[in-house]
């Protein structure tokens, strides 16, 4: 029985680590696509979220019939536990990064506004943040997943900066205003893919540690 | 070869004759004075704390070293695999393994601050106070109502209306007063393999123990008997402390509070059971539950 609860566990790694790969690859073409102003680009990535919906209640379906069948316990029950809540927010990243390349589609056909260089630095830092936060998922690194949680304060940061150089740049610039907002709209998009991260990051830690550490974030401050 | 375990069973009850006269060191009917844990400030059941306990058969050792305390009105269970001493360490409680030969203690073994062990125990008192079901269900060759007074005309009951309502007690306690109240005077034997069951818990309970030792008590049963037995130990918690040695883990994360994982005759890690079966806090323990050896 145990052996055949590895198997399943082994399988449902390779799914979850499919569904990241494909959902790191949306995060890094979405700020491409706003970096080159490449409107197909950003199509391609919205096409593409339905196979990302796919892989998600795949792997959903897979951790309710290992729970149902083999009723793991202790680090598999973790384990799976952690799965199932990764995997929601490895989906609400895909779309949000579904919604940085809508906001790349409307970007990359009107005039260009600058900023889009501080724009790429937030996304470099969230994107770093999850893979390092997958990274710990798959190498069991808790000191890892704890820099993880520990950086989002970075991207917050940016986020806030992002706010006051759009308010600036509205006042400066009125006639810009909605390709403003939607760079600004990209912003927080990333900000929230960050958050998602450290939610990944703090599953991580559970699934290690078996304490969860959400609602914390004093800590890393 | 061991004797079986019904053979246990009447030996330890039939041995009164020659231990009557035994001081009883262990009073009946007294109430747990060591409280902790969840349970109500009156709760008459009693705590068992084992103190560098080890048994020997021979010169080989069924438990070595244990230290650990048996909470009140709860329910303990024992998990390790086969030859772990889980059993051996069970039996030890009430003494059955006495009956087995060459058999020696070390350390102590206290149910409610009272070595059983010492030489002064009587142990028809302490196996009154610490009732035991077995794997199979085992019946006496008797009527159900025989089977369930057994124990209380062998402590001297003899008021037939009193045997009744111990009867009826013990029943109702059990789960079972409802299906066999109009057949009392039929076999017990005749009965299904779950109802025999609990026909042998109602007569443990019927010599109204604080303590109840269950060694695999649903292994030879099929689940929607087991289910019921499972329901019926969440009742009896209340009342009663339950030591249960099962080698169904999901049976013990269902039932018990807290778990004891036993391997090669030591004591593993103790603690609540939805940390054993969550976050174990040892690597051999998480290795046992997640049934990666044993």
């Amino acid at each position: 029985m145990a052996e055949h609860l590895q198997k399943e566990i082994e399988s449902l790694k390779k799914k979850l680590l499919a569904l990241s790969a494909t959902v790191e690859t949306a995060v890094r073409d979405a700020t491409l696509s706003i970096e080159k102003r490449d409107a197909d680009l950003a199509q391609s990535i919205i096409e593409n979220d339905i196979d990302i919906d796919g892989m998600e209640v795949e792997v959903e379906e897979d951790c309710l019939k290992i729970l149902a069948l083999h009723q793991p316990v202790a680090i598999d029950l973790r384990f799976i536990v952690t799965v199932l809540k990764i995997n929601s927010d490895l989906e609400r990243i895909g779309d949000l990064a579904v919604n940085i390349a809508e906001r790349s589609v409307f970007l990359a056909n009107r005039p260009g506004v600058g900023m889009s260089i501080e724009l790429v630095q937030m996304a470099r830092q969230a994107q770093s943040m999850l893979k390092k936060s997958l990274d710990a998922l798959i190498n069991h690194d808790a000191d890892l997943a704890h820099k993880v949680c520990a950086s989002d304060d970075i991207v917050d940061g940016m986020n806030r900066r992002m706010y006051l150089t759009v308010q600036e740049a509205i006042l400066r610039n009125p006639e810009q205003i909605s390709s403003l907002i939607h760079l600004l709209s990209a912003s927080r998009h990333l900000e929230r893919i960050a958050d998602h991260t450290t939610n990944i990051a703090e599953d991580v830690i559970y699934m290690i540690e078996g304490r969860i550490v959400r609602h914390r974030a004093e800590e890393y401050k | 070869m061991q004797k079986g375990d019904n053979d246990m069973l009447i030996s330890a009850l039939e041995s009164k004759a020659s231990k009557d006269s035994i001081t009883s060191s262990v009073s009946l009917g007294a109430k747990a004075s060591l409280g902790n844990g969840n349970k109500t400030p009156d709760c008459s059941c009693r705590v068992i704390k084992s103190e560098n306990f080890s048994f020997f058969y021979g010169r080989n050792a069924g438990v070595k070293g244990i230290t650990m305390e048996v909470y009140p009105c709860s329910v303990t269970a024992i998990i390790g695999p086969s030859g772990c001493g889980k059993s051996t360490f069970l039996r030890s409680i009430n003494r059955i393994n006495d009956l087995i030969p060459h058999t020696r203690t070390e350390g102590r073994l206290l149910v409610n601050g009272h070595n059983v062990y010492d030489k002064n125990t009587n142990l028809v008192n302490l196996r009154r106070q610490v009732g035991i079901v077995f794997q199979k269900p085992n019946p006496f060759p008797k009527s159900i109502f025989d089977n369930i007074a057994y124990g209380p005309r062998l402590h001297g009951v003899r008021n037939r209306s009193q045997l009744q309502q111990i009867v009826e007690n013990s029943l109702r306690a059990a789960a079972l007063w409802d299906e066999v109240k109009d057949d009392l005077k039929k076999s017990a034997l005749s009965l299904s393999g779950g109802q025999q069951q609990r026909v042998c818990i109602a007569r443990a309970l019927a010599t109204e123990p604080g303590i109840l030792l269950m060694d695999e008590p649903c292994s030879a049963l099929d689940p929607i008997a087991t289910g019921k037995i499972e329901d019926l130990i969440d009742r009896l918690q209340s009342d009663y402390t339950i030591v249960i040695v099962t080698h169904n883990m999901q049976q013990a994360a269902r039932v018990s509070r807290r778990t004891a994982f036993f391997c090669l005759g030591r004591l593993v890690e103790y603690d609540l059971t939805a940390k054993i079966f969550r976050n174990p806090g040892k690597k051999q323990t998480e290795d046992y539950v997640t049934g990666r050896f044993g």
